[in-house]
């Protein structure tokens, strides 16, 4: 699954089932069809445009990471 | 459809007030308005709560008729309304409507949200139910995060900068210092703002509304009943409540809410007017990014363009069109389920001619807009002299 950057952020300040994991890159991703997901990035930042891939799924939530 | 006026109003301050619960707030605000409208308990025909998450934040449910009996208000329907942080605005809208279809002449809108006995972390999560948990939500996103992903959307198709952003936090913090009921009545430097820590960028610590406790109420009555309670009743001249989807992910465009657009279409036709003749508004700050998009929304202003306007200063108490001269959710405070209410109580002060040193000029025209969750609900209110 291969897509492009729409939006993204990181984000510092976290409810506590995520504090462990701050600062981490929020996105969402626009796949070819036109729709959309929220997930997160894995490896290097990625920035609007970027074009990314889905790396993994853990407890239901999309993982990408940008495309070399 | 019959006419509707506001007769009286009343508020607590907004801040962090540790040794206050909810209950308390919300009579306090109930009995300032229920005063100033020269009404006892027994008049008020029906019950309407803005709350957004009282059973979270405090543990209580069954909310309404909690506050009413408080309030001494009897036997009449109390409903509490949930629309995330424009459960206020919602509570005032199907007041409105109730009046409005003649079913009451007079009935209580009353906001609250007690939120600083929670850790921030736990504020954060509990807020963060306003969004989407299958989805967004479970990815970790909270509700600077959503806001940012607007901003960081907003700055690439615009180029609005983080200096717009900032022109906003201290143009309202400047505006919050003038007021005595306000949270946070300290003015800021635009370097402060762009410096502060990061929440989730590029929002940063100025970029976000506080987290507050607080309560306001409004008494609506039917409009040929007015001058029974107030020389100076103040007329909704129109009010609408639109919707649209609770996830980010699922709107074509997240750099506009179709949900104000949509209410603020809805609320000039009803009125009579348009942006242009608004002369001033309260508009709903959650974050800077929410504002600059809410004038585009509002059709202040072009697409795109909410920022430079900000930065030259039209916004400011002195400019053509002051925004937030209250303080707005920046300075004045956010309690949740309040905040739509108290803007009403703003806009009604001012033109009652009774906002103190907050008073602006131009003040016979006001509107109101109060946003839930990243846009899924949105009320917009126009008040006018009679």
């Amino acid at each position: 699954m291969t897509g492009t950057i729409y939006t993204e952020t990181v984000v510092y300040l976290a409810p506590p089932a995520f504090t462990q994991d701050v600062p981490y890159q929020v996105v969402i991703v626009t796949f070819a069809d036109g729709s959309r997901i929220t997930g997160r990035i894995l490896g290097d930042r990625v920035a609007i445009g970027d074009p990314v891939e889905q790396a993994e799924v853990r407890n239901g939530v999309p993982f990408f990471r940008r495309v070399k | 459809m019959r006419p509707v006026a506001v007769a009286a109003a009343g508020k607590t301050p907004f801040g962090a007030f540790p040794d206050r619960d909810l209950r308390s707030l919300a009579v306090e605000a109930g009995e300032k308005c229920l005063k100033n409208g020269h009404v006892s308990p027994s008049q008020v025909e029906a019950f309407y709560l803005g709350n957004f998450a009282g059973p979270s934040f405090v543990g209580q449910n069954h909310l309404a008729p909690y506050i009413s009996t408080a309030l001494g208000i009897r036997d009449v329907p109390a409903t509490r309304f949930e629309a995330a942080c424009a459960s206020g605005g919602s509570a005032f809208f199907h007041a409105f409507s109730a009046v409005s279809a003649g079913l009451y002449d007079c009935v209580l809108v009353l906001g609250v949200e007690k939120m600083t006995s929670q850790p921030t972390a736990r504020v954060t999560e509990i807020l963060a139910g306003a969004g989407d948990c299958s989805g967004e939500i479970k990815a970790g996103s909270t509700f600077p995060s959503l806001f940012a992903m607007i901003a960081r959307r907003h700055m690439y198709q615009f180029g609005t900068t983080r200096e717009h952003l900032a022109a906003v936090a201290v143009k309202n913090h400047a505006n919050g210092a003038l007021n005595p009921d306000a949270h946070m009545r300290k003015a800021i430097t635009l370097d402060q703002a762009l410096n502060a820590r990061p929440v989730a960028e590029p929002l940063g610590l100025y970029d976000c509304s506080l987290i507050s406790d607080g309560a306001a109420a409004v008494l609506l009555v039917a409009a040929d009943r007015a001058r029974d309670f107030t020389d100076k009743p103040v007329r909704i001249l129109g009010v609408a409540q639109a919707s649209d989807f609770v996830a980010l992910d699922q709107k074509p465009d997240i750099t506009t809410f179709h949900a104000v657009r949509r209410a603020s279409e809805k609320a000039y036709e009803m009125a009579g007017v348009g942006p242009r003749d608004i002369q001033f508004a309260e508009v709903h700050d959650c974050f800077t990014i929410a504002e600059i998009i809410a004038l585009e929304d509002l059709g202040f202003v072009e697409r795109g363009c909410g920022g430079p306007y900000e930065a030259s200063g039209a916004t400011a108490r002195q400019g053509e069109k002051p925004i937030n001269a209250s303080g707005g959710l920046k300075a004045k405070g956010h309690p949740v389920g309040a905040t739509g209410v108290a803007q009403i109580c703003d806009v009604f002060a001012q033109i009652r001619c009774e906002a103190g040193d907050m008073q602006l000029k131009r003040h016979s025209l006001g509107l109101a807009q109060n946003l839930g969750g990243s846009g899924a609900t949105c009320v917009v209110s126009i008040l006018g002299n009679v």
